[in-house]
């Protein structure tokens, strides 16, 4: 074995669905799953005589999530038509963006255990998606369904700055976090909102010699786990090939490869990278793009605080560990519901306990999710309550995660429950001294050995007056009581 | 009143206001006329008589019943097959490609004269997707010159021209990429007008070239492709490339036309070899009428315009080869029988849809958009168009409007130029540089050739200045009034539709 290091890099090519009601060039509805061809007009079918018309809100949310990733935004950018032929693609070309991108040049700031990293932007582009084929059933032909032509994706192409699988998932996570944090995007991977392109290769250094392995980029993958598995199996593949043959980069090529998500293997597509000569020219039917710098300025103000920032933010005003607060900004819902909650109970950490441990617990044992209001019947209001009961010590802890249990189940609030079932802890002085001295009655053994000195002994005589109560007793006040009459 | 159809759409109008005559009767003038004449010219590639004669009673009695009426209220229109219609004509392109495709919606065009209340009587030929100057690229046959059945029309709207020139119809639309309007419309004796690109909507022409083509009038006189203009200009929200910019009077402009202290340039290029002597006179000679009247004339210069045919055939077959890519038999249109595969489907109904030149230009096209020539070729004459463009912008900081004939020659005989495509080409020297610029230009007659062929004088003026344009057209046609002449082949035939 030679003295050898080995480095993996990758870059990422994502295509982000944008949030609009509407196609990127005509007035289609955009869809999912409806009938075949139901959303489309002589625009998106590229019917002879058509002509687009840019939609404005996915242009918009294009410059949202290119500030968003820290790129300039072009202040003059345009179209251009990048052809070939395939029977999805009803016009043989795709309009998309070529050498004036709308975003350039920034950066998206990743975590891993390893700590922060930045990682750079190439560039961010819009272009049109194609229609899908759909294979028959029966007999040797294709159709086509061109509900998805037009609908308008979000390109993000970044440096090959990625050398890790950790690396890799957490780029594309918190991609993810941030375009839905932005509205810009739903990123509903099922319904494949985010795709994402891997080009993936090794430099190897055996011997003080530096080897870059061929360039291979992975297509189509729809999943965080395609990405993350594919990405290894490369790293693995592309180690063994070296081994085997050294075979090095050329410049300027690059394979192509599937990802088997069964086998969770890859393929090769395309062995020799096909001259693809897609002769990209301007698209002459479509006015350049000239945003006023004022537009932008507006934008940028308008900005939502980013998954870090809100990240960082809960950690110094809210003192909560790097742990909660990365649990609570992990989707936006879920930060907007935790803000909520600790605003109306006005006790932060207690609410972040409630909501990262008792709630998550209770959604995740029935299956529902905080991102869908319609799902979860537990508002940041009621859930605020129920904080604010156990801090002001109407109930106990262990009560409130009972009476949390009944809010999910059904309609009543915590005070409503706390009262039909009488959970309110019992703070009167003398209904508490009459059981704290049942307590010592009955229990003459600990009441000796705490007189004796062992003060651990107090545990057994509080545990004995919180069951009597059924949990009901302010512990603090029982407590009180308590040291006081064994020290009479 | 002799010969219906010898009225100038305007003069239709008035007598139609007078109750002198009837729509129904114009247009049932005006498809009687196609039915006795367009065996031998055709200029026509579909009519539409039932729901042509339909629409014009329909507009007769919304005239009595005082209702008010579109500016072209029961005029009788022809359109070019490149424009989309849904009303049960197909949109053909003169193409075997679409030759059973019918659109299933109306371009901006076809719903504004409707709304104008014109009355569509049927689509006319051209070039193949009007690539072309002689309509004799059609997939259904060619064109004939009205003027001499032997000759061509020009092209590449050479039916609209034709139908216009045989007075089949008082007013036509064409399209005009490189002189597509003004060629024919010099060779056939009648007024056409290419706008400044923007200034029509081209939603729903079929494209030939996005960034050159433009949707024009023609008519045999000046106010009647004022009128037509008028009722065509607009901004368009399915046409981003339209300008949103009201449209001025045109048929004020017409009607207050004065030659006095108007600056005209005269290209030098313009008079030079290739320029046929018969047609220099009578450019010259109309160019004195505009000085006698008190016009100034200028001698400028366009020193780019030696490229200029080069240019525009980088431009527009590069633009060509894109926009045609969508015809592959997949989605519709033309499919080969039986195809083995994909590749052989879409390649086999290609070569079968499409004709010779479309073929040349696509491939032309696409050589000058791929990979290492896209540099030497397109991108270069993108910068040569630039240059053209300041050459002309130099020349409207001088002068009004500029002046020459539209094309080098009068009509030719059919076949002359069909094995030649440079020869061709080259009937565009004149009118290519106006859709590079994107300025207006108009084609006006001035004058017939010994043979009794038809000349046409070409002003050119700077982005939106059709009015401009118009009123000095409007001068040599008061001059010569060359509309009232009719051309030969109407000698025995006005006396069928008299009324
Ligand atoms: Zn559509």
């Amino acid at each position: 074995m030679t003295d050898r290091t080995v480095k993996m890099i990758v870059g990422l090519e994502v295509h982000v669905q944008l949030k609009t009601r509407t196609k990127l060039f005509c007035g289609c509805q955009t869809s999912f799953g409806d009938e075949p061809n139901s959303h489309c007009c002589p625009v998106c079918l590229g019917l002879p005589g058509v002509l687009p018309v840019m939609n404005r809100e996915a242009y918009r949310l294009s410059v949202m999530a290119a500030l968003a990733l820290h790129c300039t935004v072009a202040p003059h950018t345009k179209w251009d038509r990048k052809h070939y032929y395939y029977p999805d693609l009803p016009k043989n070309y795709q309009i998309s963006q070529y050498d004036l991108p709308l975003g350039s040049d920034g950066y998206l700031e990743i975590e891993t255990e390893a700590g922060r990293k930045k990682i750079r932007i190439l560039r961010a582009h819009l272009e049109e998606d194609a229609g899908k084929l759909l294979h028959a059933e029966h007999g040797d032909y294709s159709e086509v369904d061109l509900n998805r032509t037009g609908t308008p994706l979000l390109e993000i192409v970044s440096q090959p700055d990625l050398a890790t699988v950790e690396e890799v998932r957490a780029y594309c996570m918190s991609l993810r976090q941030i375009v839905t944090y932005l509205g810009v995007s739903e990123a509903n991977m099922q319904m494949g909102h985010m795709r994402f392109e891997p080009n993936i290769n090794l430099h190897i250094t055996e011997n003080g010699e530096k080897h870059a392995t061929p360039i291979v980029e992975l297509k189509n993958l729809n999943s965080f786990r395609a990405v993350e598995r594919g990405v290894a199996y490369e790293e693995r593949r592309q180690l063994a090939e070296w081994d085997e043959t050294h075979s090095r980069m050329k410049a300027g090529t690059k394979t192509t490869r599937g990802f088997n998500d069964s086998t969770g293997e890859t393929f090769v597509q395309r062995e020799k990278e096909e001259a693809n000569d897609y002769r990209y020219f301007p698209e002459p039917d479509l006015v350049v793009v000239e945003p006023k710098p004022e537009w932008i300025d507006e934008l940028q103000r308008g900005l939502p605080e980013l998954p870090l920032e809100k990240k960082n933010r809960f950690v110094t005003a809210y003192g909560l560990s790097e742990y909660d607060a990365g649990v609570l900004t992990a989707t936006i819902e879920m930060a907007r519901y935790f803000e909520r909650v600790a605003e109306l109970s006005a006790a932060p950490k207690p609410a972040a306990n409630w909501v990262t441990q008792g709630l998550t617990r209770e959604i995740n044992t029935r299956g529902l999710s905080i991102e869908s209001a319609a799902d979860f019947p537990v508002t940041a209001e009621r859930l605020a309550e129920l904080v604010k009961a156990v801090e002001q010590g109407t109930i106990s802890k262990t009560i409130g995660d009972t009476v949390l249990s009944e809010m999910i189940d059904g309609k009543n609030s915590a005070a409503e429950i706390i009262a039909a079932k009488g959970l309110a802890q019992v703070s009167d002085t003398a209904a508490l001294e009459r059981m704290v001295d049942e307590a010592l009655a009955a229990n003459p053994g600990p009441v000796a050995d705490y007189r004796a000195g062992k003060k651990q002994a107090l545990g057994r005589l509080m545990g004995a007056i919180m069951k009597a109560s059924g949990g009901k007793a302010n512990p603090k006040v029982v407590s009180g009581i308590l040291e006081q009459k064994l020290h009479q | 009143m002799a010969d219906l159809l010898e009225l100038t759409a305007t003069e239709m109008t008035a007598a139609l206001e007078r109750r002198e005559t009837t729509s129904r009767d114009l247009v049932a003038a005006s498809l009687a006329r196609m039915a006795s004449l367009d065996g031998q010219v055709h200029a026509f590639l579909s009519t539409r008589s039932e729901a042509a004669r339909k629409e014009a009673e329909a507009i007769d009695r919304r005239r009595l019943a005082g209702e008010k009426l579109g500016p072209l209220a029961g005029l009788p229109v022809a359109i070019k097959d490149n424009l989309c219609t849904s009303d049960g004509l197909p949109t053909t392109c003169a193409s075997r490609m679409l030759e059973k495709f019918h659109a299933p919606y109306d371009a901006n065009v076809v719903e504004k004269i409707r709304a104008a209340d014109g009355v569509i009587v049927g689509k006319t030929n051209l070039d193949e997707f009007a690539m072309g100057s002689s309509t004799e690229n059609s997939a259904f046959g060619p064109t004939h010159n009205p003027w001499n059945l032997d000759l061509v029309p020009g092209g590449s709207s050479g039916g609209s021209a034709a139908a216009v020139a045989a007075r089949m119809a008082p007013l036509a639309l064409g399209s005009d990429t490189g002189g597509s309007i003004r060629l024919p419309a010099s060779l056939c004796g009648v007024v056409g007008l290419k706008p400044t690109y923007g200034r029509v909507s081209r939603y729903g022409l079929v494209a030939f070239a996005s960034s050159l083509d433009q949707i024009g009038p023609f008519g045999r006189t000046v106010a009647d492709v004022a009128l037509m203009l008028q009722v065509i200009a607009g901004w368009d929200g399915r046409d981003s490339t339209s300008v949103n910019r009201p449209a001025p009077d045109y048929a004020a402009a017409v009607r207050s036309a004065s030659a006095q202290g108007l600056r005209i340039g005269l290209p030098r290029e313009f008079f030079a070899a290739g320029l046929d002597a018969e047609v220099e006179r009578l450019v010259r000679e109309a160019i004195a009428v505009y000085e006698k009247a008190g016009a100034k004339l200028v001698e400028v210069s366009l020193p780019h315009f030696a490229y200029a045919v080069e240019t525009y055939y980088i431009v527009a077959t590069a633009e060509c080869s894109s926009n045609l890519a969508r015809y592959d038999g997949v989605h519709y249109g033309h499919r080969t029988a039986e195809p083995s595969d994909l590749i052989e489907m879409m390649s086999r109904s290609r070569a079968e849809g499409f004709g010779p030149e479309v073929k040349r230009r696509i491939m032309l096209g696409t050589y000058v958009l791929s990979s290492g020539y896209y540099d030497a070729y397109y991108l270069k004459a993108l910068k040569v168009r630039q240059l053209i463009k300041g050459d002309l912008d130099r020349a409207f900081a001088q002068v009004d409007c500029l002046m020459g004939p539209t094309s080098p020659t009068a009509a030719w005989p059919l076949g002359a130029k069909t094995a030649d495509p440079l020869a061709m080409y080259l009937s565009d020297i004149y009118t290519v540089s106006a859709n590079l610029a994107t300025i207006p230009a108009v084609s006006v007659p001035c004058g017939f050739t010994a043979a009794g062929l038809p000349v046409g004088l070409q002003i050119m003026g700077d982005v939106f200045t059709e009015d401009r344009l118009l009123a000095a057209a409007a001068i040599i046609e008061r001059e010569r009034q060359d509309w009232q002449r009719r051309p030969g082949m109407l000698a025995g035939d006005g006396k069928a539709v008299q009324t």
